[in-house]
C-alpha cells in the first residue's frame, strides 16, 4: 500500500484530528512506540541487573584489603594491589605510545593527504579495518613480533603496552580526523589567506580547536584500552603476580587479567573477589568517562 | 605613507623577487616527513599482522591439510590422536554470534529509532549517556555476569533449564547485550543524519510518526544501519572475554543453544593460558586459528564498505 | 602541498564554440600604473572550465568590482588572484597573472608570500576563535613580522579599519562576541596588519546588514588611498557607489560540454559601464532585465 492510501481514507473517514485510523494514536503507531520503550527499558534493565548483582555479590570484600593485599590462594587474604598498579603503568605506557604516533597519523590522513591519490585511500581503507579487528588478533601479533626477535618472557609492561597500543592506534586515528573535520573551514582559508604556511595553520587554528574532541576521544579509547583482557592473556599475563610492577621489563597483571583469574577459580570467595574487583574497575572507567564528557562539554567548540 | 603599507616594494630587474619565501622553514620539511611516516606506519602494522599470523600458520598448514581444518568436526590440537578440524570452534562461534544479533538488532534499532525520532531532548540527554555506559563496561565483567548470574542463577537455578555450567546462550545473550551500544549509536547517527526536511515532507502529506520512521527514515538511513549491524557481527566474532568465561572450554559440534561450546576466541585464549613451545604445532595451531579469525573479520568489514557505498544516500 | 603552474602563452583560436566579445580596455582613462594584470587567464576545475580567457588589468589604488550574475566565475577568477584556488583539488589556472610584473604562477614564487602580499577578505565573516588582539596580531606572528611594537600595530591596524573605538576596551575577549559587522572590519583589520598591497573582497557585504554595509562601503573608499582593492559583489548598486572600474562578467554556455564558463564581457571605468555600456549583456544586465 502506498504511503498516500491511508491519507485518501483518513479523509474519507473524516478523522482529521487524528485519531483512529493514521494518526499518531493508532493501535499500529502506539504498538511501535511501546515496543520501542520495551527495548529501551529492557537494556537499562539489564544495565541495573548487572550493576546491582555485581555490587551485592562484591561488597563483603570491598574494603582497603582489596586495594592493599596482593593475590593469595588463599582468599581471605588475598588483594588486588598489583593487578591496580600494572593497569595504571600500563594505560600510562600505552597513551605515552599512541597517542602521539594516532594524532599524527589522523592529522596527516586529514590535512595533508591527496584524498585521491590510490595510495592514500588504502592507507585510509587499512585504517578502518584496523579498528574492526578483533583485539586477540594484535595480541598474536605482538606475540609473535617479540618472538621474531627473540624476546623469551612476554609478560613484561611494555609488551602489554604494545599490544593495547597497536589495539587503539586506528581508534585514535579516527577520532582525530573527526575532531579536525569539525574545524570549519573558514578558519583555515582565513590563516592562509593572511599568508601563513599550512603547517602554521595546522598548529595554530586547527588543531588547538580540535584538542577538545581528540582529548574526548582518547580518553574513551583508553578507557576501553583499560578493560581489555584478551591481547594480554595471549602475552602470558596471568601468572600468579605477588609483586609490585616495577618497570618497562617488569612482569605484571591487570585488573581484567585479576577478575578473570579469581573468576576461574572453583571456590565461591573468589567470586566475590572478582565482584569487587569488578565494582573496582567499574568505578574507574566510570571517573575515566566522566572526566571525558566534561571535557566535551566544557570545551568544546560551538562554531 | 603609514606603516602599514607594503614594505616589500616594487620588482625591479635584476634584484631578488619580492614573491620568494621570506624564511627556508627547513623545520617545516621535517615535520611534514614525520607525519606522513606516522601514517604510513599503520599499513606496516597490518603487513605485521599478515606476516605474524601467516608465518606459524603455514607451518601449521605444511603438517594439516587445509581442507581437514576448514571442514573436519573434531578440534582435539593436545591429544595424542589429534585432529585439527574446526568446525567445532567455527559452530560455537557461530550459535553465540547470532544468538547475539537476535539480541542486539532488535534492542540496538529500538533504542536508535527512540532516541532519533522519539525521545524528547531531555529524555535523550539522559539516555545516550546511559547507552554509553554500557558499551564501557568491560568484557571481563560481562562475562563474570554471564557465568554467575545468567547461567548459575537465571538458567540453572530459577528456570531449572537443562544446562551444564557454561552455555552459548548465556554467553551469546550478555554478548548481544554488549554489542546494543554500537549498533544503536551508528544507527542513531544515521537516522540522524536524515535531513528534517524529509520527515516534514512526509508528515505534510499525512503520515503519522511511526509510518515516517518506517517508511522514509529508516530506508533513507539503511546504508548507516546496516554498517551497524555489520559492525556488531563483526565484534560479536571477535570477542573473547565473555565466550572464554561462560561459552565453555570443551571444543564440540554445538547443537543447541543450551550446550556448552569453545569458540575460536576461546580457544586461542584459552590454549595461550597453557604453555606451548614457541615453534610447536600447538603453538603454530593458535596463529592457524588466529588467521581464520582475522580473515573472517576482513571479511565480514569488506562487505560492510561495499554494502554502505551501494546504499548511501547522498544529501 | 600546492604545486605552480608552468605559465603558458594561449590563443584563444581553440576555444572550441565560445564566442567572447573583446574585453575593453579603458582607452579615455587607461590604466597607467597596473598592480596585478591578467592575461588570456582560464581557470580549471578538473576538466571544468570555470572561467574564460580573462585578460584584464587592475589599477593601483583604485576599487575594481566584478559583477554579474550568480556562477559566471567571479569568486574564481578571485581565488586565482591570491593563489587560494591552490587549495582545491583539481583547480589549474593557464595565462599568466602578474603582480608587479611577476607572475605569481611562477616556478620560483611562494604562494604562502603571495597570499600575504594579496589579501582576502571572505564573504562571511569568519574571525579566529581567540581575542581580537590575537586575530590581528596572528598575521604578523606567523608570517615573522617583528614590530617594534605589537599594541601599536594593532591599534593602527584596528584604526584604518574603522573598529578601534568600538572594541578598544575590550582586545582581549573574544572576537565570537563582535557583530556581524564588527567581525567583518575585524576581519579587514587582520588583513591589514600583515602590510599587503592588494585586498581582494569576496562579497564582504552580503552577510551583513544595510547600516555594516554602509560602513564598510565607506571604509573602502577609505582604505583604497593606501591599498588596491578587488571586490566581487552581487550588488550592482554596491559596485556604482564605490568602484573605479568594473568589469561584468557573465556565463557562457560551452558548445561542447554544454557546461556554463564564465566569461568577461566588458571592463572600463564604472561611469562607462553604467552610463554608456557597449554590450548589449551589460546593458541587459544593468538594466536588470536578467540577473
Amino acid at each position: 500500500m502506498s504511503v498516500f492510501a491511508p491519507i485518501s481514507r483518513q479523509i474519507g473517514e473524516g478523522t482529521i484530528r487524528g485519531r483512529a485510523r493514521g494518526g499518531d494514536t493508532s493501535p499500529a503507531s502506539i504498538l511501535f512506540l511501546g515496543l520501542l520503550w520495551l527495548s529501551l527499558l529492557l537494556a537499562f534493565a539489564f544495565l541495573v541487573t548487572l550493576i546491582v548483582t555485581t555490587v551485592i555479590e562484591g561488597s563483603p570484600r570491598l574494603n582497603a584489603m582489596l586495594l592493599t593485599e596482593f593475590p593469595a590462594s588463599r582468599p581471605e587474604e588475598a588483594g588486588a594491589r598489583p593487578a591496580i598498579l600494572g593497569s595504571m603503568m600500563v594505560i600510562g605506557f600505552t597513551a605515552l605510545m599512541t597517542l602521539p604516533l594516532g594524532i599524527a597519523a589522523g592529522v596527516h590522513l586529514e590535512e595533508f593527504s591527496d584524498r585521491n591519490n590510490w595510495w592514500n585511500r588504502i592507507v585510509e581503507l587499512n585504517v578502518q579495518n584496523l579498528a574492526a579487528v578483533p583485539s586477540i588478533v594484535y595480541g598474536l601479533l605482538t606475540l609473535g613480533a617479540l618472538s621474531a626477535i627473540g624476546v623469551k618472557d612476554k609478560n613484561i609492561v611494555i609488551a602489554g603496552a604494545t599490544a593495547l597500543s597497536l589495539l587503539i592506534l586506528p581508534v585514535i586515528i579516527i577520532v582525530t580526523r573527526e575532531a579536525l573535520r569539525g574545524v570549519p573551514i573558514e578558519i583555515r582559508q582565513g590563516s592562509l589567506a593572511l599568508g601563513a604556511t599550512p603547517l602554521q595553520t595546522l598548529f595554530r587554528q586547527t588543531l588547538p580547536s580540535a584538542i577538545p574532541g581528540i582529548a574526548t576521544g582518547s580518553i574513551l579509547a583508553l578507557s576501553r584500552a583499560l578493560g581489555e583482557a584478551a591481547p594480554l592473556l595471549i602475552l602470558g599475563a596471568l601468572v600468579f603476580v605477588s609483586f609490585d610492577p616495577n618497570g618497562l621489563l617488569s612482569g605484571y597483571t591487570t585488573m581484567p587479567i585479576q577478575i578473570f583469574n579469581w573468576t576461574g577459580r572453583p571456590q565461591d570467595e573468589f567470586h566475590i573477589l572478582a565482584a569487587a574487583a569488578s565494582i573496582l574497575l567499574l568505578v574507574l572507567l566510570l571517573a575515566m568517562n566522566a572526566i571525558a564528557i566534561v571535557i566535551r562539554n566544557r570545551y568544546q567548540k560551538r562554531w | 605613507m603609514s606603516t602599514l603599507t607594503t614594505e616589500g616594494g616594487p620588482v625591479v630587474p635584476g634584484r631578488p623577487s619580492a614573491l620568494t619565501p621570506r624564511s627556508p622553514r627547513v623545520g617545516e620539511k621535517v615535520v611534514y616527513a614525520i607525519l606522513r611516516s606516522a601514517s604510513l606506519l599503520t599499513i606496516v602494522i597490518t603487513a605485521g599482522i599478515l606476516v605474524a599470523l601467516a608465518i606459524p600458520a603455514a607451518e601449521f598448514f605444511a603438517q594439516v591439510p587445509v581442507t581437514d581444518f576448514l571442514f573436519g568436526t573434531r578440534w582435539a590440537p593436545q591429544f595424542a590422536d589429534a585432529s585439527f578440524g574446526v568446525l567445532p570452534l567455527v559452530s560455537a562461534t557461530l550459535w553465540t554470534t547470532v544468538i547475539a544479533l537476535v539480541v542486539a538488532v532488535p534492542f540496538g534499532l529500538g533504542a536508535a529509532v527512540f532516541l532519533s525520532e522519539y525521545a524528547h531532548p531531555t529524555l535523550r540527554a539522559v539516555l545516550k549517556p546511559i547507552l554509553e555506559v554500557l558499551a564501557g563496561i568491560p568484557t571481563v565483567v560481562y562475562g563474570y555476569f554471564a557465568l554467575t548470574f545468567v547461567q548459575t542463577t537465571v538458567f540453572r537455578e530459577w528456570l531449572q533449564l537443562p544446562t551444564e555450567a557454561f552455555s552459548v546462550l548465556a554467553a551469546g545473550l550478555v554478548m548481544g547485550v554488549m554489542i546494543v551500544p554500537t549498533i544503536a549509536s551508528i544507527s542513531e547517527d544515521a537516522m540522524s543524519a536524515v535531513p528534517q526536511n524529509m520527515r516534514q515532507g512526509s508528515a505534510a502529506l499525512g503520515a503519522n510518526r511511526m509510518q515516517t520512521t518506517v517508511r522514509v527514515v529508516f530506508p533513507a538511513a539503511l546504508s548507516g544501519i546496516i554498517a551497524a549491524v555489520v559492525l556488531g557481527i563483526s565484534r560479536a566474532v571477535g570477542e573473547t572475554m565473555i565466550v572464554a568465561i561462560a561459552a565453555g572450554q570443551q571444543a564440540r559440534i554445538v547443537e543447541n543453544p543450551l550446550e556448552l561450546g569453545q569458540t575460536m576466541t576461546g580457544f586461542i585464549a584459552n590454549a595461550a593460558l597453557g604453555d606451548a613451545r614457541v615453534g610447536s604445532l600447538e603453538y603454530d595451531t593458535l596463529y592457524a586459528v588466529g588467521l581464520l579469525l582475522f580473515a573472517l573479520t576482513l571479511i565480514i568489514n569488506f562487505i560492510s564498505i561495499a554494502i554502505v557505498r551501494r546504499f548511501r544516500e547522498a544529501y | 602541498m600546492p604545486k605552480n603552474t608552468p605559465t603558458e602563452h594561449r590563443l584563444s583560436d581553440d576555444n572550441a564554440g565560445v564566442k567572447i566579445a573583446a574585453a575593453q580596455r579603458p582607452t579615455a582613462s587607461a590604466i597607467v600604473d597596473p598592480v596585478l594584470e591578467c592575461d588570456n587567464v582560464d581557470v580549471f576545475y578538473g576538466n571544468f572550465r570555470a572561467v574564460t580567457d580573462v585578460s584584464m588589468d587592475f589599477g593601483i589604488n583604485e576599487i575594481t568590482a566584478l559583477i554579474g550574475p550568480s556562477g559566471c566565475g567571479k569568486s574564481t577568477l578571485l581565488r586565482s588572484l591570491n593563489r587560494m584556488n591552490d587549495l582545491v583539488d583539481g583547480a589549474r589556472v593557464t595565462g599568466r597573472i602578474s603582480f608587479q610584473g611577476e607572475d605569481i604562477y611562477g616556478p620560483d614564487v611562494d604562494a604562502i608570500e603571495v597570499r600575504r602580499r594579496i589579501g582576502m577578505v571572505f564573504q562571511k565573516p569568519n574571525p579566529f576563535p581567540k581575542s581580537i588582539y590575537d586575530n590581528i596580531a596572528y598575521g604578523p606572528r606567523v608570517t615573522g613580522m617583528k614590530p617594534s611594537s605589537m599594541d601599536d600595530l594593532v591599534e593602527e591596524a584596528l584604526t584604518k579599519a574603522a573598529l578601534w573605538d568600538e572594541v578598544k576596551d575590550k582586545l582581549k575577549q573574544s572576537a565570537f562576541g563582535l557583530s556581524g559587522g564588527q567581525q567583518q572590519r575585524l576581519c579587514i583589520a587582520r588583513t591589514i596588519a600583515v602590510k599587503p598591497d592588494i585586498i581582494l573582497m569576496d562579497e564582504p557585504c552580503s552577510a551583513l546588514d544595510p547600516i555594516a554595509t554602509m560602513r564598510i562601503e565607506d571604509l573602502m573608499v577609505e582604505l583604497k588611498k593606501d591599498y588596491t582593492i578587488v571586490i566581487v559583489t552581487h550588488n550592482m548598486q554596491q559596485a556604482a557607489r564605490v568602484a573605479d572600474r568594473t568589469a561584468f562578467f557573465t556565463a557562457h554556455a560551452d558548445d561542447t560540454t554544454g557546461n556554463r564558463t564564465g566569461v568577461l564581457v566588458e571592463y572600463d571605468t564604472t561611469t562607462k559601464i553604467f552610463e554608456d555600456p557597449s554590450d548589449q549583456r551589460t546593458e541587459d544586465y544593468i538594466s536588470g532585465r536578467f540577473g
